[in-house]
């Protein structure tokens, strides 16, 4: 404990180690980004759900085959991170966007490394920027970057 | 890895990182561990002890402000056997960490027990705290480094049946 103007404070840590099993879709999409490959999955309506469920989120139907998507896409929203923390995919200013990849009908959650807010907008391209070690999880793919850049 | 195994798990490791501030009664409590003393707080309604004393009586929604004094010995209300080892644990498994009611107090709350082999502890064994060194004294709970059994038979059930 440090003493704060009369106060006693300490910082402390809570940490859990979770390992999770992620089953055959999502094991699937993983394995697939280890080898830069993104794969979505389509619904029984045809929409081509990007991460892949196991189910259709509308109606609970089971999905049916992989559909390879990407590598680049759009942004369809996206939010400016000043100040980045931590355990955020990049140390320096960036956005989280909600990227449609090319043949998906839906957006995933990454991050965008644009420098600056002002390059940023929505039906912009990116494309990912993939880790030179990659081990089977999202962050093979470090962010997405503006396409051309 | 091989590129040839499929992933089927993720780690996901999840950490919060935070400052707590001791408030009032907390305070008191961890100033008194520094002095090799265990302070509580007694409930002006019920007359409940409360150690650590957390300002106020959960039961009747008041704030407990008279200050009580405890020794480090006290019972075993319930206890379990952690055979799981863990990164942050310094003490290799098998060990007991038991539920203790201090004499005088309430609210019995969670320590190691050492000094015992770990399936010898039982419900109602006396036990006394062992402290770190004066030196090492300083407004923390892990002044006590754990507790040991004394030299006393065992609590009646009923001593401390109000308490589980």
């Amino acid at each position: 404990m440090a003493e704060e103007q009369g106060r006693l404070t300490k910082t402390h840590v809570l940490e859990y180690p979770y390992k999770r099993s992620v089953g055959p879709v999502l094991g699937r999409f993983f394995t697939g980004l280890r080898a830069r490959r993104i794969e979505g999955v389509r619904a029984p309506d045809g929409a081509v759900i990007v991460p892949p469920l196991e189910y259709d989120f509308a109606t609970g139907a089971a999905t049916g085959d992989f559909v390879p998507v990407g590598p680049g896409g759009v942004v369809t929203t996206w939010a400016w991170v000043m100040a980045p923390r931590p355990k955020h995919p990049l140390d320096r200013p960036f956005a989280w966007a909600l990227i449609r990849l090319d043949g998906a009908d839906t957006a995933m959650l990454h991050a965008v490394d644009a420098g600056t807010p002002e390059r940023m907008r929505t039906e912009m391209r990116v494309v990912p920027r993939w880790r030179d070690e990659r081990v089977g999880h999202i962050r093979d793919i470090v962010c997405f970057e503006p396409e051309g850049a | 890895m091989s590129e040839a195994k499929p992933v089927r798990a993720i780690s996901t490791p999840i950490r919060l990182e935070y400052s707590y501030t001791a408030g009032r009664a907390s305070t008191r409590f961890l100033r008194g561990m520094a002095q090799g003393r265990i302070l509580g707080q007694r409930c002006p309604e019920c007359g409940k002890v409360y150690v650590p004393p957390r300002g106020s009586c959960a039961t009747c929604g008041v704030p407990t402000e008279e200050e009580v004094e405890v020794t480090g010995k006290g019972t075993v209300t319930t206890f379990c056997i952690v055979r799981i080892p863990s990164e942050n644990l310094s003490i290799p498994p098998p060990f007991t960490c038991a539920h203790i009611l201090l004499d005088g107090a309430d609210l019995p709350f969670f320590a190691l027990i050492q000094e015992c082999p770990f399936d010898q502890v039982r419900m109602g064994m006396r036990v006394e705290a062992v402290w770190v060194p004066k030196e090492e004294l300083g407004p923390t709970f892990e002044c006590i480094k754990h507790f040991r059994p004394i030299d006393e038979p065992d609590a009646a059930y009923e001593t401390y049946k109000e308490h589980l």
